[in-house]
């Protein structure tokens, strides 16, 4: 998975399992995109004292924050981890390229484009935000502002839809 | 790089001033929602009163990390002379106009400074900074769309853009106030300084106000608003604060 760093003593199985465990923690926002396709999964670590799991927000004001970690609790609790501990920091700051593959098919089919992977936060680019419907890049930028910190707001010319974006971040 | 014990004080002093500029202009910008002149002004507005008590509430925990009380007990206890914020954040909403004005005056200066802010010696601030920045973006993009189309649309609304230029470019001056600290901040590597910030601020507001036909007046000819880093507010703090502050203050323990 991208972007975790494990620590050094961790066995593969260990590991594995406490992803599958991640992937089963929703975006409160985003229903079916898991916390670890998101990107904000940055450390896991497992000893016998042990499992301490570190999380960044994707925007430092996002309220479900709070609901992820606690969330991220239960789910460990339920899978009998040890001894669990979650922190939220800026240790690694997220931006929208750690949403993994199959993070960006979950966004599509919920009607939100994903983020452009070249992360300029430009006009040109959010101006020719991919219609998540058909795919037009003949779409108008309404607002980079919408219903959730990280949501845009677009138009698209060609299949007449308004849609929202993720937005990218760097 | 290792910070010294004037180098803690004088970072002290100056996240109090940013975390309050967030929080007071965080919430002033709340009080466009359900009134924006049309929807997607309501989310914008909404949107980045949202972003700037986030990063306000980032700011106070590091505070808290430097031994200072929780973030709730400092943004919600202190009378308007504890509050370190610029009086450009104080005003009351005014017309749309004043409000992106003072909208596109303040981001302008808040993308430089955590820019800055990004390569401080002192990394628990350069961490959140780096993340600060990029979000700050929508920010600055979403004042300057509105300053190129209201300033060059029709004569009513460049005039009144030019009138809220005026009426904010002295309090937009006040967020430059020097620090009683400014030395210790640059020497340590902290922070370059208000008055590089100001002048890097300038220099990017400038030509993208006279693009959008809108005179910048001299800096020499005007008095900044000053005081609001040292405690002395303009009459518009104080009623806002009993407001943002009256439930919490009902049961200050309660669980939330």
């Amino acid at each position: 998975m991208q972007n975790i760093t494990y620590n050094e003593t961790i066995n593969e199985n260990l590991k594995e399992s406490i992803l599958k465990a991640l992937g089963e923690v929703m975006d409160p926002e985003i229903p079916n995109l898991s916390i670890v396709d998101l990107g904000i999964v940055t450390i896991i670590e497992a000893t016998e004292n042990g499992t301490y799991i570190e999380l960044t927000p994707t925007f430092a004001g996002c309220p479900a924050l709070r609901v992820i970690e606690s969330n991220v609790m239960d789910k460990l609790m339920e899978n009998g981890f040890t001894n669990p501990e979650v922190k939220t920091t800026f240790h690694t700051a997220w931006n929208s390229n750690r949403i993994s593959e199959k993070g960006r098919e979950v966004l599509k089919k919920h009607g939100l484009a994903p983020p452009p992977k070249e992360g300029l936060i430009e006009l040109t680019v959010l101006s020719e935000t991919p219609c998540p419907f058909c795919n037009s890049r003949n779409t108008t930028l309404k607002s980079p502002f919408g219903a959730t910190l990280c949501r845009t707001m677009h138009y698209c010319n060609n299949c007449l839809q308004g849609f929202e974006g993720f937005k990218p971040v760097v | 790089m290792n910070i010294s014990e004037k180098g803690f004080f004088a970072i002290k002093e100056m996240l109090y001033k940013i975390a309050d500029d967030q929080l007071i202009l965080g919430h002033r910008n709340s009080e466009w929602t359900g009134l924006g002149p049309v929807l997607e002004e309501d989310i914008a507005f909404s949107s980045m009163a949202q972003d700037k008590i986030g990063h306000s509430l980032a700011m106070y925990e590091i505070l808290s990390q430097m031994g200072e009380s929780d973030p709730d007990t400092i943004a919600f206890m202190r009378n308007d002379d504890q509050f370190h914020c610029c009086h450009l954040v104080e005003y009351p909403i005014g017309e749309y106009e004043f409000s992106l004005m003072r909208h596109f005056f303040f981001d302008m200066a808040e993308a430089i400074r955590f820019e800055m802010l990004a390569n401080s010696t002192f990394e628990p601030l350069a961490m959140v900074a780096r993340k600060i920045k990029g979000e700050i973006k929508y920010h600055t993009m979403h004042a300057q769309i509105w300053i190129n189309q209201l300033g060059a649309a029709t004569e009513e609304s460049n005039l009144r853009m030019q009138k809220a230029l005026n009426e904010t470019f002295p309090l937009a001056l006040g967020i430059f106030e020097p620090g009683t600290h400014e030395e210790i901040l640059a020497e340590e590597g902290i922070f370059e300084g208000e008055k590089a910030l100001q002048d890097k601020w300038l220099q990017l507001v400038t030509p993208i106000l006279e693009k959008a036909g809108l005179q910048v007046p001299s800096i020499s000819s005007i008095t900044p608003s000053y005081g609001g880093r040292f405690g002395s507010h303009t009459p518009h703090l104080q009623p806002m604060l009993e407001e943002m502050t009256e439930v919490f203050r009902i049961d200050p323990s309660a669980e939330w």
